[in-house]
Parts: C-alpha cells; structure tokens; sequence
C-alpha cells in the first residue's frame, strides 16, 4: 500500500515503529498531491510553509494524537494568515488574523496541515460546482462531482492527498460528499464542536466534523476537535468523550429504526438495495432493526431551505466592501459601494439564498416562513426525540444516489432535493455519520446514514465500526 | 374656536454601560484611545467570529432593570437587527427584540407642577456602533473613515409609557433616569459625550381623545436644553400644522441646534425593515432569583428616596434636598460630613453656598477638590464653638479647598483664631470707643444700628479675628448701663 493510502491510526502506528518519519509522510502526501491535483482539483490553497513549521515542531509534539499527521482542512475555517475564501470571490484575497479554535487544536494536536480545501461558495451547495474558483472532480470518476459542500475535503481524503479532512456540514455537507466520494464523513451534535472562527453560512445549523478513510479515524479526530469552547456560547461543556473506547465490534442488542417514510421515497434503487443489505448484515449480528415512521423528511426540507437562507442572509451582510474583502470600484457613494461589492462578489447561488432569507425575515411575510419555519423545526426535533425513547440508532441512505455527474443539475431545486436524507439530521441538532456501504453498477461508492441521539456520537461509531468491519470495503481506494 | 390639544410624549433613552470591557469581547471600552485601538476580531466582525457576552453588562442592566422597578426577566433572549451602515461591522446590531431583560417599570419624577409617575416599558441590552469620520463635511467628503473603538460597547436603551404631557415633564424624567443611572454608578451618562442619548416621540390629540395623535420622533438631541426645546419646536409645530387643519405626517425629525428647529430625516415609507430574528451565536439569557436578589443588595439608596429622606429625617427645605441629592457625589458628600457633624442645614448651607461656588469655578466635582468631608466638619465645628467667625471660615474653606490642608492648621498657621478673650479685647473695644465719639453718643441715644458700626470697627482692627457676640455686648456693657 502507499503512504497517501494509510489512515491515521497507520500512519500513527508506522510512525511509532519507526517505519516513517513524519517528514516522509508529508513528502508523500505533498508527491500524491503534485500527481493528481490537476484532475482533482481538491485544493484551494496548498500550505506547505505552515505545514513545515508544524514538521519543525514535531519533537515538541510528538506524544500528540495527531502527531506528524497530514490534514486538510474546508476554506471556511479560518486560518491565522493565511488565505480563507470561502470559495468566493468575495474573499478572495481574505487572510483572517486568527485561527479558527478547530485549528488551534489541530495544531495543538501536533497536525500537519497541507492545506485548505475547495468547497461550495460559503457551503452554500450539494456539488462543489458553486466554487467561484474551479469545480473539484470525484476521484471515482473525475468526470462526476465530489458532492458538498465540502467535496474538497472528501475528495481529498479519497483522492490520498491528505490522510483526513475537516469538514463543514449545515445541511450534508460533511455527509453528503463523504457518501460520494467513499470515505466517512460525520456531523457531530450541534454545539459539540466549537464553531469560533468557522465563517458562518447558517449558525444553528453549522457544525465541524471529519471525514476520514474509516471510522477508527473519525473517533480519534472527534477526540481532537470535541470539547467545550468559551469562545462559542452554543458549544456545549462536559459532554466530551473519549470517542476511541466505541471502536468495538459490536451491536447485539442495538436497536436500530428504518424510516419507511423515507425509504419510500423515490430514490436510485442500487442505493435502497446496498443500504437495505447493509441492514440485513447488521442483523445477522444481532442488531434488533424495526421500522419506523418519522415525519415525512420533505418537511425538514421546506424549513431547512427557510431558516438557513434566513440566518445566512445576516451572516453575509457584513460582506459589505467596508472592512476586508472585495470592494467594488465601480462606486460613487456608500450605498453604492455596497450594492455593487455584493453584486461583483457573490454567486449566483449564494445571491438566490440571500434573497430567499430576506424574504422570509421581512415584516409581513416572517410568521408565514421563518415563525412557521421554527414551528416544524420543533416538531421535527420532537420526532427524532420520540424515536430515540426507543431506539439506539436511525439508519437512512445518505444521499438518494451515488455521485451525479458534473453540471448534470442546473435546477437549484433538483440540487436542494440531494440533501434530503441529511437535512432533518440538522434540524433536529443530532449527530449523523455516513458510512460506505458498497458500490453501484458504475462502481461508484454508496453511502449509509447512522443517526443518534444527542451526543450518541459514541453509539453511532460503535455501529458505524462493525459495519465496516462487517463489509470489509474500506481498503478499497479510488484509481487515478 | 380653535381645538385645545394634549401632548403626548415618550422617550427612548440609550445609555451606555461604564463596564470595563465591551458586551461581546474583551476589549476595553476605554474613551480616547487612537481610532479602532479598541477592536479585535470579533467587536470588527470578522468572519467566523461569535459573541459572548460579559457577565457584568448582564449584572448592570439586572440594577437598571430594578432601580426603575421592573419585573426582571427569568428568560430573555438576543435578537439581530439588520441593516447596512458602515459603522455597523456585522451589518446587524445584537439587540433585545421581544423578550427584554426588563419590563414594566416606573419612576416618579418632579417638576413644577408637581409629582408625576411616568411608566417604564421596557429596558434591553444591545452593543453600540461605531463611528464614522468623515473628511471635511458628510456631503462634500470625499471619503470617510470608521472608528471601532465603540463597537460592542454596551448599551441599555429604557423605553418609556408615552406618559409625559409637556416637555418640561420630559426633562425631569431624563434628569431623573441620568441621576438614577449615576446613583448604580452603571454609567458616565454623558450626553455631550454620547454616553446618553435621547429619542423622543412626540404628538398630539384633542383633549379628551382616547387614540394617539400621529407622532414624529425625534433624534439627535445632544443635552438637557436640547431635548427641552426640541420638544418645546416639536409641540409647538404640530400644534401651528393642526390649527391650520393640515395633518401631522409620521416621519423621523432632527433636531438642529444652530437653527434652533426641527427637520424630516425620513418618512414612514423610508422606514428600515430591520428583519428581527433570534440571534442564534447566543445562548437565551436566564436569570435565576439568586442572582436578582444579589443585584438587588448593589442598589444603594436612590435620589428620589434620598430626596425625601433629607427633608422627613433631616429637615432641609425641598430646595436644599434637590440640590444635594441632584449630584449623586455631593450627597454622599453631605452624608459623609454629617456623620462628623449635626448640623444639616448649617452644613447645607456652606454645600451650596461656597463649596457649590468653588465647585462650579473651578469645573471640579465634590471629591475632586482639596477639602474633605471630615476636614469640612471640623470647620463647622470650629465655627459653632466660636473657634474662628463665619467671616473667617470663608478665608479657611477657600484655603482648605486649594490646599486641602485642615482647618486647624490653617488657623494656627495663618493665626486666624477667633479673639474671645474678654482681656485681650478690652484695650481695642475701649480704644474704638475714644475714636468714634459720634457713634458713641448715637448710640447712647438709642440709635442701635450704631452699635453695628463699632463692633465692624473693631473687626477691622482685629482683622476678623475677634469674636462679633462678645464685642458686641462688650460695647453693650460699657455704653448702655
């Protein structure tokens, strides 16, 4: 196998038995990257200075979890000095003077990071095609879309040009590209994560989480990254595990829900049939799967595709030409300045949504869409609450197909309808992994949903591990 | 016959809390620093950053809230008002929408025509802008520049009943909430500074009428005369619109002090939309009995109860307790003197006549001048013991405040003690008599005021020095027997 194939807890091992040094990993992930980066398209930016100071303190570090370890990390979280875009033109040339807390501890970690990667502009997307910068190809098949928004970070991950990503999810996104691109991608409770220093795109929706090449990567990142932040006051203390100790095989007695509400949905049957084998897999070893029926998730939809544009409408606001970022120079007052700076800076996806929470916020129209919005949200949560007084898990598919091809949805409504299964999953604030599950007749990877409960984190890796275990389809990479 | 019309006015008053750091960061909100000294990432609002909120601005509003006799809030929550202003990093302004810190409060002011009590509706928190410097004047300026410094500063904005009837009962209620605000000691309430700030709607309906008039509201008020005769232009041209028949249009107006009147800003159809919605970087705030019952122990006796206080307990006249209790240092001043002394008018007296004088000269407030309170009572004393003269303890008390040394000192130093030894003035008393033998004979011949005349002629011998009671009855003694 070659180093850009290894997962962490390898290269960790490999590094301890003196079979790599952490310089000859960063050489070989930095080699993979000068091969296939052309037709990936992975990175916005490549951070080799910042990742040879992190090398330099390695000797300092090297008790660390993450010691000399390769990390990518989504162009939306910000980086002390160095370039965070968001994939916007707006920020193109935007270098923030702080370092978002999830860096911080990737450094404190003792990480290595390679650089920082190419996303939906300000994670508003299900493709990564909504870049202002250059679409990123699925390493399964480049002419195919690494899903989003943070098809960077999972192509990268798939594509070995980085031995784990950090990842970004408001609405899938973590999930969504991890389903696409074969790799586990896991969204962790709301407020389980800091969000300091993530540049907003919805804030009670955002959360940081990995997207690694296996589950066992997952737990030992989230043992990175977890944990109380004084500086986000929606982060929550106390919660915090040690998310290593669920890496068991084992689910006897794990009582798991299939939502036939959802699996009724109409969706890519080679995706029902993976899932639906998975399941049968699970219960041979003693999972105790039921159906059960859940708010039908088109719901969600309608209220995510409200109150997401709704906060994202304020959270984009400050992009005014003022401060930082792009300013128009086509400008003969204040006002001006402001209208033309946003029409220059952002895309076509990121105006349609802030015209969207505009709307719903403004007076007249704000019971009938963002009350009324906030209304369903609870209701949904209240669902999921429900489920999970009697059940461990809820397993879904994670996207209704495998990855769709480049510029093959020009209907934003089409695209908004991807992120089906992983919407509620926010909305209700629980955590939820997409697992890989197998292949389709293209031999492009499929993706299964494990949604917990509040800080289920835990549960979800112990089943999320056995599956994998039980497929035995993780060492399976992306050709390029 | 022309209408009577009523005047209806209420208040919304933004006063910016005097905590050392600012509402979401730890900045400090120190006044005077370099332009954007003050700033970091989250107060400029770069990307990514989120707010916290400080504690003590939390404690502050919990005393606002109670000193204006409101129902505290167990659970109140923050809330974004959006809109696009250059001093304004976010482009959203964390406010209180609708569930304040604090509601249904009141407050009992004074004015001439008597006591009113003008109803509090709410008080909430919200962080301030920043300000814009514009390169000569803000319509040729070629360009501007934005200060930071105050963004993130904290603010309470008390939202009054639209209870006040004349602009004079608009006043006392802003000079009532000022000293209010001063006695928590939760702000500089500086209007020239901004550190208060004043909006008023105002408007007016037939008396008699139920429903509201339709109102202007009124900005950019900058002192206490300013809001008085903003108000007073305000009334006075609504009233001049309505006696004409022609309505009254709902519309933002300011206030121009260099031409003394007001003009529209915007209408109600230029009114922002500012698009309300819970802030979700924010935790909804809960305040718990605990805590409410701790904020309750800071309050400490307010200017209203004080007022009332020095009149029942300690017998000043009305005017005397308004004085003293209208600065909150001044009537802890007296406070601290009469704890050596007990005289409270006397003490009063002295309070408003020189020290108020010396004050007001020299643009100090009361801690800030060399005499102390104890120093002070021991000059009383001196008087009322007949140690030095009123006359003489004026010379004292000016020296005291210059110097800030004591009065004994003073006395000896300077040999200003007070001759009332009968011996020692004996000599002088019998000499003036040899000198003044007109006055003399006056008034032995019963003409009184001639004894004035001596005794301020043996004054003059002595410098002040000698003891006016006792050379006058001295002159008594000898003259009239």
């Amino acid at each position: 196998m070659n180093i850009y194939d290894l997962t962490i807890h390898e290269l960790k091992e490999k590094i301890s038995a003196g079979e790599l040094t952490p310089g000859e990993i960063k050489k070989a992930f930095a080699d993979r990257i000068n091969d296939v980066e052309d037709k990936v398209k992975s990175y916005i930016t490549v951070t080799y200075e910042l990742a040879e100071a992190q090398l330099k303190d390695y000797e300092n570090k090297k008790e660390k979890m993450l010691a000399g370890i390769p990390i990518a990390v989504k162009d939306n979280m910000s980086t002390d000095g160095i370039k965070t875009s968001c994939a916007s033109k707006m920020l193109e040339n935007y270098k923030p003077p702080y370092n978002a807390t999830v860096v911080e501890k990737l450094n404190e970690a003792g990480a290595v990071i390679l650089g920082k990667t190419n996303m939906d502009e300000f994670a508003m997307g299900s493709s990564t095609e909504n870049s202002a910068f250059f679409v990123t190809h699925n390493p399964w098949n480049l002419n195919h879309a690494p899903g989003g928004s943070s098809g960077g970070s999972a192509a990268a991950v798939a594509a070995g040009e980085c031995a784990a990503a950090l990842g970004s999810d408001t609405g899938g996104s973590i999930r969504q590209p991890a389903s696409y691109c074969g790799v586990v991608g896991l969204k962790p409770t709301y407020g389980m994560v800091s969000r300091y220093g993530l540049v907003a795109f919805a804030s009670s929706l955002d959360q940081i989480g990995p997207i690694t090449k296996d589950v066992e990567d997952s737990a030992i990142l989230m043992n990175v990254i977890a944990g109380h932040d004084p500086q986000d006051s929606t982060s929550i203390a106390g919660k915090k595990e040690d998310y290593t100790k669920y890496l068991k095989e084992d689910v006897s007695g794990m009582k798991i829900g299939i939502p036939e509400e959802y699996f009724n949905l109409e969706f890519d049957e080679e995706v029902k049939a993976s899932v639906l084998a998975a399941v049968e897999k699970l219960k041979e070893v003693g999972a105790e799967v039921e159906t059960v029926h859940m708010t039908d998730a088109s719901y969600a939809l309608a209220a995510y595709y409200v109150i997401a544009p709704a906060e994202a409408s304020s959270n984009l606001a400050r992009y005014d030409g003022v401060r930082y970022g792009l300013r128009s120079e086509h400008a003969s007052d204040v006002n001006e300045m402001f209208t033309n700076t946003r029409h220059e800076g952002f895309g076509e996806e990121v105006k349609r949504r802030i015209m969207i929470g505009t709307y719903a916020l403004s007076s007249g129209y704000y019971d009938a869409y963002y009350l009324k919005a906030q209304k369903v949200r609870t209701l949904i949560k209240d669902d999921f609450d429900r489920i999970f007084n009697d059940f461990d898990l809820i397993l879904t598919p994670t996207a209704p197909s495998t990855a769709i091809e480049l510029e093959s949805k020009s209907d934003p409504l089409e695209m908004y309808h991807t992120d089906i299964f992983t919407v509620p999953v926010n909305i209700a604030g629980v955590p939820a992994m997409s697992v890989p599950c197998g292949f389709d007749s293209s031999e492009m990877p499929i993706g299964l949903q494990l949604i917990g409960p509040h800080f289920g984190e835990g549960k979800i890796i112990q089943a999320a591990y056995t599956l994998e275990k039980l497929l035995n389809i993780n060492e399976k990479r992306a050709e390029l | 016959m022309t209408t009577k019309y009523e005047t209806v006015i209420g208040l919304e008053v933004h006063v910016q809390l005097n905590t050392d750091s600012k509402i979401f960061c730890g900045c400090s909100t120190e006044f005077g620093k370099e332009p954007n000294e003050n700033t970091c990432p989250v107060c400029l609002g770069l990307p990514g950053t989120l707010p916290v909120l400080n504690k003590k601005v939390v404690d502050y509003a919990i005393m606002a809230g109670l000193a204006l006799n409101c129902d505290i809030a167990e659970y109140s929550k923050f809330d974004r008002k959006n809109y696009f202003y250059p001093d304004l990093p976010k482009a959203y302004q964390i406010s209180q929408f609708d569930l304040p810190i604090a509601e249904n409060g009141e407050i009992e002011i004074e004015t001439e025509a008597g006591l009113f009590n003008i109803g509090v509706t709410r008080v909430h928190l919200e962080e301030d802008a920043g300000k814009l410097i514009h390169e000569g004047s803000i319509d040729k300026s070629k360009g501007s520049l934005v200060d930071y410094n105050r963004t993130g500063v904290p603010l309470i904005e008390i939202v009054s009943e639209p209870d006040m009837r004349t602009p004079a009962q608009a006043k006392a209620y802003l000079t009532e909430l000022k000293m209010i605000m001063e006695y928590l000691d939760i702000s500089d309430c500086n209007m020239e500074e901004g550190s208060l700030r004043c909006d008023a709607n105002v408007s007016l309906r037939p008396v008699g009428q139920e429903e509201f008039g339709i109102k202007a509201e009124l900005k950019n008020m900058n002192s206490f005369s300013a809001v008085e005769k903003g108000l007073e232009y305000e009334v006075k041209r609504q009233q001049e619109l309505l006696d004409e028949g022609k309505k009254v249009v709902q519309e933002t107006r300011t206030w121009d002090e260099s031409l003394n009147k007001t003009i529209s800003m915007r209408g109600k159809e230029e009114a922002h939309d500012y698009r309300y919605f819970p802030e979700p970087d924010l935790v909804p705030l809960e305040i718990d009995a605990a805590w409410k019952e701790e904020m309750g122990k800071e309050i400490p006796e307010l200017p209203r109860e004080k007022y009332k206080r020095f009149i029942s307990e300690l017998g000043l006249p009305e005017y005397d307790a308004g004085v003293l209790t209208g600065d909150k240092d001044l009537a802890v001043f007296f406070e601290e003197v009469l704890s050596d002394y007990d005289d409270p008018k006397n003490l009063s007296n002295w309070m408003m006549g020189e020290f108020l004088r010396l004050l007001n000269e020299n643009g100090q407030a009361p801690f800030e001048s060399g005499v102390s309170p104890i120093n002070l009572a021991k000059m009383l004393k001196m008087i009322d013991q007949d140690i030095i003269s009123g006359k003489i303890a004026k010379k004292v008390f000016e020296k005291m405040y210059n110097s800030g040394s004591d009065p004994e000192t003073i006395v000896e130093e300077e040999g200003l003690k007070q001759i009332s030894d009968e011996d020692e003035l004996e000599n002088i008393v019998d000499g003036i008599i040899a000198d003044n033998p007109d006055a003399v004979e006056d008034v032995q011949n019963g003409k009184d005021r001639a004894i004035g005349f001596l005794v301020g002629q043996v004054m003059k011998e002595t410098r002040g020095k000698a003891n006016p009671g006792l050379v006058n009855q001295m002159l008594r003694d000898k003259l009239m027997d």
